[in-house]
């Protein structure tokens, strides 16, 4: 049986576009999103910088086409733009001529409207509509609703890896034939909820971030959604269609270390790397990028790094951290960086590390600086959350 | 196609579920709209200086996937898939009522750290130093069925002793929430019990329930996971022709259904669901409830699940499941239908092993 699986679509919008053509013009001009916070009112918005879609959610109302009564969180707008743009670049007309799934993620859902409206707001009625905002499985549901999909649709929650699992199951639905096509990924706004919480856990940079860098003080809060179309050998054949790429690689494990940290050895990301290439039946030397997971927090990148060090030995790939153009966007990460190591595969460009300026002593590891050219087949893509999850995802230009 | 067996289960409810022989007459009916969790002796399972930190669905999620384990005699599963529509919300409601009363400051971590979805998923996998496959769902009413599904793709893929599972925790500042917009019934008592309420929602409870599953079955193997479907949302119209398209595809007729287990939650609204089909297509199937039991929470269906194999496994019924009466017979096949004010639909078939 081939081993990858068609990537036919994709969709995406975070701080550096609001289209996959504009996110690859920021990516090789060298142009972050990372700013001060303009559409939520913080007590820290003079010390912290973050990935902020600057596009407000009267505008995405607007662009949505969404009636005035709507009870849509900003993580279901920034979903549901994503997946609009997935389903039309897969030139998808009957979305129900297909057995199709709807796979989301998401960490904190609706968590923008609930800190809004929880302890006083929902004294007014109109305000209630936003009470089941909070659960993580309502922006999905409305976006497969809207698309009309009424197969299998779900929820993934991992934190910071939830959409890299989304991309999994995905793929390991298509592969096992229980579904034709699925649109997978995921979606997370800002909230202060957020924000707060990584305050409290003083991972928070007070500058732009600087991952794998010496100095790196911690990471920039993001917001952003990103979903790819996953289709059959059977429709691609049957349809003739263009495959951009193929998801061929996939794992999961825990590290089992801390609740938040990650452990020293990068245990669970080198368990986690080492079986998405047994699943793409690759060796370390056939990845040309190493799109990593690098929040610029001190424990992740030098985790991280030991993890990259114990799979590819002497001889780590170009690799870098493109959080420093949009910021951490937690649920969402793995999903716009899915695109970008696609983008990578399909203009055949190593997108930089940006901020970087002295390597992690101890682990002395080098990222990519600038935009680079290199011919590349398959492309590796990390993701890491609370709770141990390590997710790696292995992208390719053809099928294995 | 792998077979999947269940040879573990684990029950932390607002029962005094945990000791898995208690099911058949220790039960009894919920009297009010919300009733929390029968804890546990969680010194017996947990570590005294963890379980204070620890929220109360951690708590339980630890306590039931114990027991499963130690069922199955399994130490280290495979994998490790958890369900859970909410999280820790209570942590998640401290953290916010903190941030807005403190005007975002002075604020510690340990709340907000809990009230990531996948922490139960995650404080499992430490306590066992388990670094295996490990995915938490969080769709609502079919977040243990996602869980489920993705047990029986793994097992495909040669993977064993998967430990899959239910959790959700209820606090008073959500039930009010939920009173608000009538999810949670507003009157405090139900004299006749959920079946005559006119009113509409449900009656609220909270807990975890826990399996170990694998395509090799042991001695102590309660019963056999067949096949199930989810459907996001259908009208009360489309359930029945959905469900016997299900049981097609399994071979199945309506005869072959031996026991239909609803989740009936005494929503005036909702339930019709249910009664659509009871007066229909299972009009000459014995019929059982458990929300009377449990309580409605978002991964409930996962105490119907284990009501399900502790049938199938001792060939019993408990009087207080009875919907109707019907002769007895032995319980081959056994049908749960659940959905959550019409969404979040789900089939599961389980068989005797």
């Amino acid at each position: 049986m081939k081993r990858g699986v068609a990537i036919t679509g994709m969709g995406i919008i975070s701080s550096i576009g609001n289209t996959v053509e504009e996110t690859y013009e920021s990516l090789i001009q060298k142009k972050p999103g990372i700013s001060r916070i303009e559409n939520i009112e913080t007590i820290h918005k003079d010390n912290i910088k973050v990935g902020e879609v600057k596009t407000t959610n009267d505008e995405l109302i607007d662009i949505l086409g969404l009636p005035e009564t709507n009870s849509y969180s900003r993580t279901a707008m920034l979903s549901e733009i994503a997946a609009k743009q997935a389903v039309r670049n897969a030139n998808i007309k009957n979305i129900n001529d297909y057995r199709t799934g709807f796979i989301s993620a998401t960490s904190v859902g609706g968590m923008d409207k609930t800190e809004k409206y929880n302890f006083t707001g929902f004294d007014k009625a109109e305000n209630r509509k936003y009470i089941e905002s909070r659960a993580c499985s309502d922006s999905t549901t409305k976006i497969a609703s809207t698309l009309g999909i009424t197969d299998f649709v779900t929820t993934i929650s991992t934190a910071c890896s939830s959409s890299a699992n989304a991309i999994m199951l995905g793929a390991r639905m298509i592969k096992s034939g229980k579904l034709d096509r699925v649109i997978v990924g995921g979606a997370d706004c800002l909230s202060k909820f957020t924000i707060n919480g990584f305050n409290a856990l003083m991972i928070l940079s007070d500058t732009d971030c600087k991952p794998f860098d010496e100095n790196r003080n911690g990471l920039n809060l993001g917001e952003a959604a990103a979903y790819l179309v996953l289709e059959s050998d059977e429709i691609i054949k049957k349809e003739n269609k263009k495959v951009i790429a193929y998801v061929s690689g996939y794992a999961n494990a825990n590290d089992a270390f801390h609740q938040t940290a990650s452990s020293d050895n990068g245990e669970g990301a080198t368990l986690a790397m080492k079986k998405a290439l047994e699943v793409a039946n690759l060796r370390p030397d056939e990845i040309g990028y190493v799109n990593a997971h690098g929040t610029a927090t001190p424990n992740n990148d030098s985790s991280e790094s030991k993890a990259l060090q114990r799979v590819f030995g002497k001889s780590i790939p170009n690799m870098s951290s493109t959080k420093a153009y949009t910021g951490h966007t937690l649920a969402a990460a793995a999903a716009i960086e899915a695109v970008f190591s696609v983008l990578a595969l399909q203009y055949n460009k190593i997108f930089p590390n940006l901020n970087f300026e002295t390597p992690i002593t101890g682990t002395n590891i080098v990222p990519t600086v600038d935009v680079l050219d290199k011919d590349l087949n398959h492309v590796l893509s990390n993701s890491f959350g609370f709770g141990g999850n390590c997710s790696t995802l292995i992208f390719s230009k053809s099928q294995l | 196609m792998k077979r999947c067996y269940i040879n573990g289960i684990g029950n932390v409810s607002v029962q005094n579920s945990l000791d898995n022989s208690n099911f058949f007459d220790g039960f009894t009916e919920l009297e009010t709209n919300v009733i929390l969790v029968h804890k546990p002796n969680y010194k017996e399972y947990i570590k005294p200086n963890l379980i204070r930190r620890m929220a109360t669905g951690v708590k339980m999620g630890v306590v039931a996937s114990t027991v499963a384990l130690k069922e199955a005699g399994v130490a280290l599963p495979e994998a490790i898939i958890t369900g859970t529509g909410m999280g820790c919300l209570i942590d998640s409601k401290n953290f916010l009522k903190k941030m807005i009363d403190n005007e975002e400051q002075y604020l510690t971590p340990t709340s907000f750290i809990q009230s990531t979805h996948n922490t139960v998923g995650g404080q499992i996998a430490l306590g066992l130093a388990c670094k295996s496959y490990n995915v938490t769902y969080v769709h609502s009413a079919t977040s243990f069925e996602s869980s489920l599904f993705d047990s029986l793709l793994m097992l495909e893929d040669d993977v064993h002793n998967i430990l899959v599972g239910g959790v959700d925790e209820i606090s008073d500042y959500t039930v009010n929430l939920y009173k608000l917009i009538a999810h949670v019934k507003n009157e405090e008592t139900l004299s006749e019990g959920i079946l005559n309420s006119k009113s509409k929602g449900a009656v609220f409870g909270e807990g975890a329930q826990f399996f170990v599953l694998d395509s090799q079955k042991t001695k102590n193997a309660y019963a056999e996971l067949v096949d199930l479907k989810m459907y996001n949302r259908l009208d009360v119209a489309e359930v029945p022709e959905k469900l016997i398209n299900f049981l097609d595809q399994n071979d199945l007729k309506l005869d072959d259904i031996d026991i239909v287990i609803l989740g009936i939650n005494g929503d005036v609204d909702y339930d019709t669901y249910y009664s659509n089909l009871q007066d229909s297509i299972f009009k000459n199937t014995q019929q059982l409830y458990y929300k009377h039991l449990s309580g409605e929470y978002n991964t409930a269906s996962a105490f119907g699940f284990w009501t399900a194999c502790q049938i199938l496994k001792e060939q019993k019924i408990p009087e207080i499941m009875k919907l109707n009466e019907h002769k007895d017979s032995p319980t081959k096949n056994i049908l749960l239908y659940n959905q959550y004010r019409g969404e979040y639909h789900s089939f599961t078939l389980l068989n005797r092993c």
